[in-house]
């Protein structure tokens, strides 16, 4: 028996001429994703994938567990390929759909007809097919409102598809089809979430970290690396850039007045990323803020961090708050890395009573006290880049 | 590298190093075979048995290995009620007990028992007489560790024995004595032990329990260990930890020369504090504060300079110690602690590197 995975385009699908460069990186994603896992071949047709295992030692449910985690994908479908022979379909799919059937109730046939030249009309196939099925399966029931399975028999062009199990794919647009953007990364639970969201929307995305060794620890690194790992997953080959960040901590504590602390470091540290967006091309900026969660994420804070940033800053998780960005946390598996209790450096110096309301003018003066130029610099010198690659490309 | 976090895990001693080589060569039968590579592997773990009585100064009782002290702290503590509970709910400890001790207490307390947690602060001076006072007749058991992880902060366990034994003969008296093990003398029901604080392997632990005492298995399984520790005895391990205890020096001078070298060396900066108690304390651990500098920032400023020191437990990464607040510790004080925790090839070159990696460190902190 041949099976295949079928997988349906999600936005992409709605795309017009520039349709094919969607397409084009998003089955370039999938191979890269799936290499590690066997031989496949790949055919495109009605914005649809075809993946059919070359090798039969192919895992058929670790390829779908990997394909849950691409963007661009709306909908994965395991189905078994026939001839265009309805007496064949019947007789076969009976026999396929078992697993799905034996311990369910209620099901329905839905039937798809791509291929007008095929003799029975949808409802026909509809009916036949689910015939057999209660033949075959007398225990159960048909429901078509709240089917327990939903048995999907698509005639297409090259032949007949049935399925019993449609998943729902990641969503969104494939990484790599929006640019690069580079997120600042500190080891809580909102930014990696936030670079999650922006991989969603087709931006292949790379992280910055800071690092004030010995006001945090190498544990607090190795976690915020781990969390990169995770993002892998998601979004690909992840470069990781970690600043060494404490000389500049130091100069900031010893030479500006205490309540502008946080505002001026996230300046700081904005201007470290701006170089290494030029440097690299990143079109944006990503962050993990949630407006109103701490002091430095207040609208005047806000626009205080915003007035040195030369790239667009995107904040997807700005309106969400603790729960729900913690509900996606749990889903792509950062959160129990994230709530490991090592101090990152926005925590180090961290004043009594930090500026709520910040005013650029006076944040501007503050930090004009003390030149950061070379720090700066220096900084951006020994900054150690690294490479986390998607599992079984290294 | 200086190691000062002996109090953590000590570095396995050659001896206890050589015996599980030799072990595993040619020792490494089942005890529980009838034939002579399993009667063989018995004579050593019998002479293991023996090796730790002997440093315990007992003459009878048994010894039960366990996979280390938090197993052994479970099982006595667990066991003792479990067997005891329809004489009395009472169980007496302190509030600065290892949390291997601690959160079984508190699940105890879950299930209906009747935990009174003493703070030393509330009588610093004569802990033991006051732990005794609050025996009431519904009390079963006295759990108390020897030694304090944190502070090295002594308990009399001899005469703690006394005074509870004088009240009431049929209470159980445990002492967890993992931190007081081969440094000083400990009494006790039932004592808990670990190897690889004196310098055997992780993963090895032991406990006395006294003749006649009684506690239920924690686990069953193949009736090895009188059936109240099951599960094949683990032969090199208690080989390796036999050896250490073997060639645990006896004498605690040098440790006494070392904490005074650190505690003169300390007064000479402002502002520190020493929460361990001159006299009350055992002399392998010191526990100071560096009051404006956070004890994670020294740490690891030491680090830069290859000294590992201790900020309060390292059992407790990131986690709230109860022992702070047990000794009336302030906020400050706590937040600033460090445990120096010597072993006897520690010198006093390392010291005077110590004192002036925590010299530097207040100059750079310190605000």
């Amino acid at each position: 028996m041949r099976e295949v995975i079928m997988v349906k385009y999600g936005e992409i699908a709605l795309k017009g001429l520039n349709k094919g460069t969607f397409e084009d990186i998003l089955i370039k994603n999938i191979k890269r994703r799936l290499r590690h896992l066997g031989k496949f071949e790949y055919m495109r047709r009605q914005s649809t994938v075809y993946i059919e295992p070359v090798s039969h030692d192919a895992d058929l449910d670790e390829v779908i567990e990997k394909l849950k985690t691409i963007f661009g994908i709306g909908a994965i479908q395991r189905c078994a390929v026939y001839p265009k022979d309805f007496e064949i379909i019947k007789e076969e799919s009976v026999k396929y759909l078992e697993t799905a059937l034996q311990f369910a109730r209620t099901f329905k046939v839905e039937a798809k007809r791509s291929d007008k030249t095929f003799p029975l009309k949808t409802p026909d196939i509809q009916m036949e097919l689910g015939g057999a099925i209660l033949e075959a399966y007398p225990h159960l029931s048909v429901d078509v409102h709240n089917p327990e399975v939903t048995v999907m028999c698509e005639i297409r062009d090259k032949g007949a598809y049935v399925s019993a199990e449609r998943i729902i794919g990641a969503g969104g647009m494939p990484v790599g089809s929006s640019g690069k953007a580079l997120l600042l990364l500190s080891g809580g639970i909102d930014s990696p979430v936030a670079g999650y969201m922006m991989a969603k929307r087709g931006l292949i995305v790379d992280a910055i970290h800071f690092v004030s060794p010995p006001y945090t620890s190498d544990r607090a690194l190795m976690k915020v690396e781990t969390l990169c790992e995770k993002l892998t997953a998601y979004c690909g080959d992840v470069r990781f850039f970690c600043v060494p960040f404490t000389e500049i901590q130091e100069a900031l504590r010893d030479n500006c007045p205490q309540e502008y602390f946080t505002v001026i470091m996230r300046r700081l540290m904005i201007r470290i990323a701006n170089h290494f967006c030029k440097e690299n091309e990143y079109g944006a900026l990503v962050t993990g803020e949630s407006v109103g969660q701490v002091a430095s994420q207040t609208l005047r804070a806000i626009q205080c961090t915003d007035a040195v940033a030369e790239f667009p800053v995107f904040r997807p998780v700005v309106g969400m708050d603790k729960k729900e960005i913690t509900e996606i946390a749990r889903h792509i598996d950062t959160f129990e890395t994230s709530i490991l209790p090592y101090e990152d450096c926005c925590t180090v110096f961290t004043p009594k009573h930090p500026k709520t309301r910040p005013d650029i003018a006076d944040i501007e003066k503050a930090e004009a006290m003390y030149d950061f130029t070379d720090l700066i610099n220096k900084a951006i010198r020994d900054t150690e880049i690294k490479l986390f690659r998607v599992e079984g490309n290294e | 590298m200086i190691y000062l976090d002996n109090a953590a895990t000590a570095k396995p001693c050659k001896e206890a190093v050589e015996a599980l080589s030799h072990a595993a060569e040619n020792n490494f039968g089942n005890p529980s075979s009838l034939h002579k590579m399993g009667i063989e592997a018995e004579k050593l773990m019998n002479e293991g048995k023996s090796a730790i009585l002997k440093r315990l100064s007992k003459k009878d009782g048994e010894i039960f290995f366990t996979s280390g002290a938090t197993e052994s702290n479970n099982t006595i503590i667990r066991g003792v009620a479990n067997a005891l509970c329809r004489r009395g709910k009472t169980i007496i400890t302190t509030a600065m007990e290892h949390p291997s001790v601690a959160r079984v207490m508190d699940k105890l307390e879950a299930e209906g028992f009747n935990i009174v947690r003493l703070s030393p602060k509330d009588a610093i001076d004569n802990f033991e007489e006051y732990i005794a006072d609050n025996i009431t007749p519904d009390t079963i058991l006295v759990s108390v560790m020897a030694v304090n992880n944190e502070n090295g902060f002594i308990t009399d366990t001899k005469k703690l024995y006394t005074l509870v034994k004088r009240q009431n003969k049929d209470i159980i008296v445990h002492t967890d004595g993992v931190q007081g093990f081969c440094k000083i003398p400990l009494t006790g029901d039932f004592i808990s032990m670990s190897g690889h604080k004196v310098h055997a392997f992780k993963g090895i632990g032991a406990f006395y329990a006294a003749k006649g005492t009684r506690f239920l298995p924690l686990i069953y399984g193949g009736g090895q260990q009188k059936n109240l520790r099951p599960g094949t005895e683990p032969v090199e391990n208690i080989a390796a930890f036999s050896a250490a205890v073997k060639a645990y020096p006896e004498d605690m001078s040098h440790f006494e020369l070392l904490n005074q070298r650190l505690r003169e060396g300390l007064a000479a900066f402002s502002d520190i504090r020493i929460n361990s108690l001159i006299g009350k304390c055992v002399p392998n651990i010191l526990n100071f504060s560096v009051l404006g500098v956070r004890s994670e920032i020294m740490l690891h400023s030491l680090e830069e300079r290859e000294i590992y020191v201790s900020s309060g437990s390292a059992c407790s990464k990131g986690k709230v110690s109860s022992v702070p607040d047990a000794f009336g510790m302030t906020d400050k004080e706590a937040d600033s602690a460090i445990r120096v925790s010597m072993s006897h090839s520690t010198g006093e070159k390392d010291i005077d590197e110590l004192l002036s990696g925590i010299e530097a460190g207040i100059k750079r902190f310190r605000r």
